[in-house]
């Protein structure tokens, strides 16, 4: 049996293999193997936006650092490379809310129903993004959102969080709702998507990263764990030093 | 998957055994007597006729045309099915004898050493007569062989008369009298019908035994077979006899597991064997001695660093945090030959590219290796072998980041 | 027209953990056996190796090895009154896909049910009265015991390799186990696993308050083990990446571990991947199966003519086949006629999270397996008197926490901002000290008249045929049993040391955006009665004779355990009356 190594675009982070895309195999007699068989990830390169217009990647730079701002100990959002990986992420089959259910009728339901939206992630920060920039363009004298002061973010991500605020054709809440789960995914996520760079966020809480064995500390109670984090593509320790 | 037929033969004792073989040419047995095929169809495994003879998933028994890759081109097998056109029906017992013991067909033209002539010559008459008798009573097939496949100038059969001068010394198994009767057929096994020559001694450039390095392993197929000599560091010194039955046997023991060209062999012929002829190879194999050799070259620290800090990330996932691995699932890489090898082609490859242990009806789980390749440079690949074969108890010469380079672009190439 | 293959004796919908079950033990009877799968083949080296399977992002929360919504997908909505919509993306469950289906990304979570789960209405009416239960609530005996099922839940323990203490042998209650279960014939086939820190500490909380607490039966093996079949597992070495992720070292338990090397070598089986049975074919009469319709990757439909088909894909979509096979009556919620798609159950899960003291705590939460854990079982089932507390039911609770992936471990105590430098100060400061159970209390979901499946009206799926319709809410008795354990499991965190605890507990309207489990039941019940369920006692159709389904949709209300033990159980007792009668002589096993 041969799996096809997939084709990547340079930077695209997962490829959703959808099943109608695979063959059939008929296995009898043995377990099937090749060499090189299965599907690694392939890691986001760094270069310019791949969904993102540059002002829309300044945009999520800008909420990516009030949502995670930066402190003396830690990067925030925008240096962890949050904006980043939610960049290649829409660019990705994620954007694109490849295997959804997305037959019509669209109806609004209960929340309990879940989103009823034809739009995926992608076409949702579009449009949320520039209805944001729009509203700062004419609450705040011109600028748009990554040009206001720090506090007024705060107070209007607040104001938006709240839903005392609203954008015009979008529901704003539930757009900085996405953004704050897409900054935290990116920011925790593996380094080889873009962010948490340098594994910084892991480093942060004290996360060992892609590790399998850790029969020799199951029954170390209440010891910190000493090995630093390593991501699926490594660490720096891996490489002979000279 | 093929089942072939449970022998069972009782393997007399040596004095016995030695009078059969001294039957030589007086007489030929009864070629239909059904004790004679029964001890022809064990033989014939043995052997492992079966394996090069037949095209794999789905070929026709004995058939032939199979592709042989040698380190000269690809080598087509022969149709020995009784079909008297295309097979060797029409042979008469001689001329099957002098074709496996000798390399030479009936018309006069010389086989190539791919069919292991050379061990078979160690074989008795009266077992390679057998084997004819077994192999008579197999479906024919009319099956014509394509035509000699090597490139130029090894297509030239004539030349094979100059390397049979070189490289091939005819004649019977000797048995030695001051050695055990089981250690004598543990060697003639070996040495004869097994042809684990074949694969596991060392060849010249032209692809003749160096008899003086017998059995300490030979890079063919894009592996290394190693070294199954007794020697503690590279051969089997740190088995046990269970060990080395269990691995023929099953494919697996609690070091390591056969995967590869070994994996077949397995599946074919050694897990086929009686116990006895087990226990006789496993005493014969482990009495080699080992090869003083001179201290491997010391690893660099920075190597074993980052060697060790990859195997604690990676490969303990199932090698184990001691290297110990976990009993007939994951090899013991603190103890492998394969891992310490003198040639590390095998270990690069399986690091590269993954890998699948044989599967037997005794240990049927066949667990596969992922393939690192993707995820690991050539230094790195480099630094944890390095690491592997010098943490443990014995040492071997680091692995370079030059020689994973080049097995990396060899194996790019490679189909299987 | 589909092309029609060559006959086999057996085809068996689905290559998940029952439908190798029975692929094994019908295949053992020298029959010619088909599993089809609409999934990939699986494997670990090469779908869930060691080297990339720890990746949160992409089998978490991009949940790659599951169905895509796109090939197959339900309708939802609380209540009858009210216009079911899609579930366009996964929410509340997760339907696995592929060879090995749930069995390859379970926790290995493997309970009994008690004895009394499986006679659960007259038990319950013999204690407390027929009044004491709701009018609306549909609850009924299995129609086989504990007993009957008893050496099939210890065959497939020791299939597993299963790592436990025994609680109860042979009728002597044993220290440190379970001292509510059913008896059991031997003990588990390897010790339990070692318990990291916050498991341990939860034990002796939950010791110094009374309880009885034990290890939670786990498929994540304590040691090496070689299964009946001669298959090798390892040991689990901890890594924190087990429910939603396959195991790349051969130490969880899955049919791939446990079976599939084993079956594939029989000449007399085979299997398809990518191919999605469509319909059972039944012959003019209705009563009898012909065979299968399946539609490969290509898009080509084949015909699979069998004489036994074994229906054993995951609940929903074995309720799905049937309905779309129109085998049996659909069930009618206001005529309460009908049995198909009747008595459809979930889990009331309910959790705490509490946080501690980050100078004096370190949990190391990222060291854990699927099943560790340090569980109690004094509120589950009819374990305790309800008479005073006014719902019946109940769940196991433990400290099983699972792991601790940053992208969802990363909790923070109750009124920290969801974002902003208070946010990222607090993850920091309470990511290594904090319990977050996961799966805390996990109770029961008693059946209901109004909570069940049908067809969709509206929405239709890629080949044009009616989705199927969920229509589910929690019901009173379940909230209360609910707000009634998380309390009592909020005391233990507590007695643990914690400083905050934060209390979640289950509240309606059932969300089916919010993850509870994968544990859906029902829909095609077993019973003693072919007017309130599909299925007999032997998991045989009331209506199409060679025809059997196999896993949890024959749970005719949900207890408050894992079901894949006792729907591995279930198959292996359906099996071998397969062999030992069915095969005998072909028909109906049972005559109501």
């Amino acid at each position: 049996m041969a799996m096809r190594r997939r084709d990547f675009l340079a930077g695209t982070a997962i490829l959703v293999l959808s099943s109608m895309k695979s063959r059939a195999i008929i296995v009898s007699g043995g377990l099937p193997w090749t060499p090189d068989a299965g599907s690694p990830p392939v890691p986001v390169r760094p270069g310019p936006w791949h969904y993102f217009t540059a002002d829309e990647g300044r945009a999520v730079e800008a909420l990516a650092d009030r949502i995670i701002p930066p402190d003396p100990q830690t990067p925030g959002g925008k240096d962890a490379g949050c904006a980043v990986f939610i960049d290649r992420q829409l660019a990705g089959p994620y954007g694109r809310a490849e295997g959804h259910y997305t037959r019509p009728p669209f109806m609004p339901g209960t929340k309990q129903q879940g989103p009823q939206s034809a739009d995926g992630p992608a076409a949702t920060y579009r449009k949320a993004l520039a209805a944001l920039d729009r509203h700062c363009q004419s609450a705040y004298q011109g600028k748009r959102f990554a040009d206001l002061a720090d506090e007024q973010k705060d107070q209007l991500l607040k104001s938006i969080e709240d839903g005392k605020t609203k954008l015009e054709g979008v529901d704003g809440q539930s757009f900085f709702t996405l953004v704050i789960k897409n900054t935290q995914e990116g920011f925790f996520a593996d380094p080889l998507y873009g962010g948490n760079r340098d594994m910084v966020a892991w480093k942060m809480i004290g996360y060992p990263g892609a590790r399998y064995n850790y029969l020799d500390w199951v029954e170390r109670h209440n010891e910190r764990f000493p090995l630093p984090p390593v991501s699926l593509i490594g660490r720096a320790e891996w490489s002979p030093k000279l | 998957m093929r089942n072939a037929a449970r022998l069972s033969i009782v393997i007399g004792a040596a004095a016995a055994w030695l009078a059969g073989a001294e039957l030589g040419m007086a007489g030929d047995p009864d070629g239909q007597a059904y004790d004679r095929i029964e001890k022809g169809r064990y033989l014939t495994t043995v052997a492992d006729c079966f394996a090069c003879h037949t095209v794999p998933n789905g070929g026709k028994p004995y058939a032939g045309n199979r592709p042989i890759e040698t380190p000269f081109g690809i080598i087509t097998s022969s149709n020995i099915t009784p079909d008297n056109e295309t097979g060797i029906g029409a042979w008469s017992d001689q001329q099957f004898d002098d074709a496996v013991r000798k390399g030479v067909r009936p018309d006069g033209s010389r086989l190539y050493p791919a069919m292991p002539f050379p061990a078979y010559t160690k074989m008795t008459r009266d077992d390679v007569l057998a084997i004819r008798a077994y192999l008579s009573t197999v479906e024919p097939v009319r099956e014509p062989v394509k035509a000699n496949t090597l490139p130029f100038p090894f297509n030239i059969r004539l030349a094979m008369r100059a390397w049979d001068a070189l490289y091939f010394t005819e004649g019977e198994f000797r048995p030695d009298d001051r050695q055990s009767p089981a250690w004598n057929r543990g060697a003639y096994l070996v040495q004869g019908p097994g042809h684990c020559t074949a694969c596991h001694t060392p060849k010249s450039f032209l692809g003749g035994d160096k008899t003086g390095d017998d059995l300490r392993g030979f890079n063919l197929q894009g592996w290394f077979a190693p070294d199954i000599t007794g020697d503690v560091g590279q051969g089997l010194g740190q088995w046990s006899e269970a060990d080395l039955t269990s691995y023929l046997k099953t494919g697996h023991n609690r070091i390591t597991a056969a995967t590869g060209p070994m994996a077949e062999e397995v599946v074919n012929s050694t897990s086929q064997y009686d116990d006895d002829d087990l226990h006789a190879i496993a005493a014969y194999l482990k009495s080699l001695p080992g090869q003083p050799t001179a201290a491997p070259a010391r690893p660099e620290q920075p190597a074993m660093n980052a060697g060790e800090a990859i195997y604690r990330d990676q490969c303990s996932a199932c090698h184990g945090l001691d290297g110990q691995g976990v009993a007939m699932l994951f090899p013991s890489l603190a103890q492998s030959s394969l891992a310490h090898a003198s040639d590390p082609a095998s270990a690069i490859r399986l690091v590269l590219r993954g890998g699948r242990s044989v599967a037997t009806d005794a240990e049927p789980t066949a667990p596969g290796m992922p393939s690192f390749g993707w995820q690991l440079d050539d230094a790195q690949v480099a630094a944890v072998l390095t690491y592997i074969r010098n943490a443990w108890k014995t040492s071997a010469a680091p692995v370079s980041g030059d020689a994973v380079g080049k097995a990396r672009e060899q194996l790019s190439t490679r189909p299987d | 027209m589909p092309r029609k293959l060559p006959k086999k004796d057996v085809v068996i919908i689905g290559l998940g953990w029952t439908g190798s079950i029975m692929a094994n033990e019908l295949t053992d009877e020298g029959l010619d056996v088909i599993a089809i799968e609409r999934g990939p083949w699986r494997d670990a080296p090469t779908e869930f190796p060691t080297n990339y399977v720890q990746d949160e992002l992409r089998y978490r929360i991009r949940h790659e090895l599951f169905l895509r919504p796109e090939q197959n997908t339900f309708t939802f909505r609380n209540k009858i009154d009210q216009t079911a919509l899609p579930i366009r993306d996964w929410g509340s469950f997760m339907p696995p896909n592929g060879v090995g289906g749930g069995g390859v990304h379970w926790n290995a979570e493997t309970w009994r049910f008690l004895p009394t789960d499986f006679v659960l209405r007259t038990h319950l009416t013999e204690r407390y009265g027929a009044a004491f239960l709701p009018e609306d609530m549909t609850i009924q005996d299995f129609g086989v015991t504990y007993d009957e099922l008893e050496p099939h839940y210890d065959a497939f323990e020791y299939l597993c390799g299963t790592s436990g203490t025994a609680g109860n042998l042979r009728g002597q209650i044993q220290e440190g186990g379970n001292p509510f279960e059913g008896q059991r014939s031997r003990p588990y086939p390897t010790p339990a696993q070692k318990q990291p820190f916050s498991h341990t500490l939860f034990a002796k909380a939950a010791r110094e308050l009374g309880y009885k607490p034990f290890p939670q039966p786990s498929g994540n093996l304590s040691q090496a083990y070689k299964n009946p079949l001669g298959l090798q597992m390892g040991p689990c070495t901890y890594c924190g990446f087990c429910e939603w992720f396959g195991c790349g070292n051969y130490s969880k338990a899955s049919p791939q571990t446990t079976i599939l090397p084993h079956l594939i070598r029989k000449s007399n089986f085979t299997a398809r991947d990518n191919s999605e049975v469509i319909r059972i074919n039944l012959d003019r009469s209705g009563k009898f199966a012909t065979g299968v319709t399946f539609v490969d990757a290509g898009g080509v439909e084949w015909e699979q003519p069998a004489d036994l088909v074994i229906l054993a894909a995951y609940t929903l979509f074995n309720v799905q086949m049937l309905l779309h096979s129109k085998i049996g009556t659909p069930y009618d919620p206001v005529a309460n006629r009908g049995v198909i798609g009747r008595n459809f159950t979930h889990q009331t899960i309910s959790s705490v999270n509490g946080f501690f003291d980050n100078k004096k705590f370190n949990f190391n939460p990222f060291i854990a397996s699927g099943s560790i854990g340090m569980c109690i079982d004094e509120f589950n089932g009819d374990n305790f008197d309800h008479g005073p507390v006014g719902f019946v039911g109940g769940g196991y609770m433990g400290q099983v926490q699972t792991g601790g992936r940053p992208i969802q471990t990363t909790h923070v105590p109750p009124g920290t901002p969801k974002w902003g430098a208070q946010w990222k100060n607090a993850v920091r400061d309470n990511y290594l000290s904090t319990v977050t159970p996961g799966t805390g209390v996990h109770g029961s979901f008693y059946s209901y008249r109004d909570v069940y499946l049908d067809l969709d009206p509206t929405y239709k799926d890629r080949f044009g045929r009616p989705l199927m319709r969920m229509t589910i809410d929690f019901h009173d008795n379940e909230l209360k049993q609910n707000a009634y354990l998380t309390d009592k499991f909020a005391e233990i965190i507590r007695a643990m040391g914690a400083h905050t605890l934060d209390k979640a507990y289950r509240k309606g309207p059932y969300d089916a955006t919010d993850y509870q489990t994968t544990h859906l039941n029902g829909g095609a019940i077993m019973g003693t009665d072919p007017n309130t369920s599909a299925i007999n006692r032997y998991l045989q159709s009331w209506d199409v004779s060679n025809l059997f389904v196999t896993g949890a949709s024959a749970f005719p209300q949900n207890p408050g355990y894992n079901p894949t033990g006792t729907v591995a159980a279930l198959a292996l007792w359906a099996a071998a009356s397969i062999r030992e009668q069915y095969l005998k002589n072909p028909g109906p096993l049972v005559h109501a």
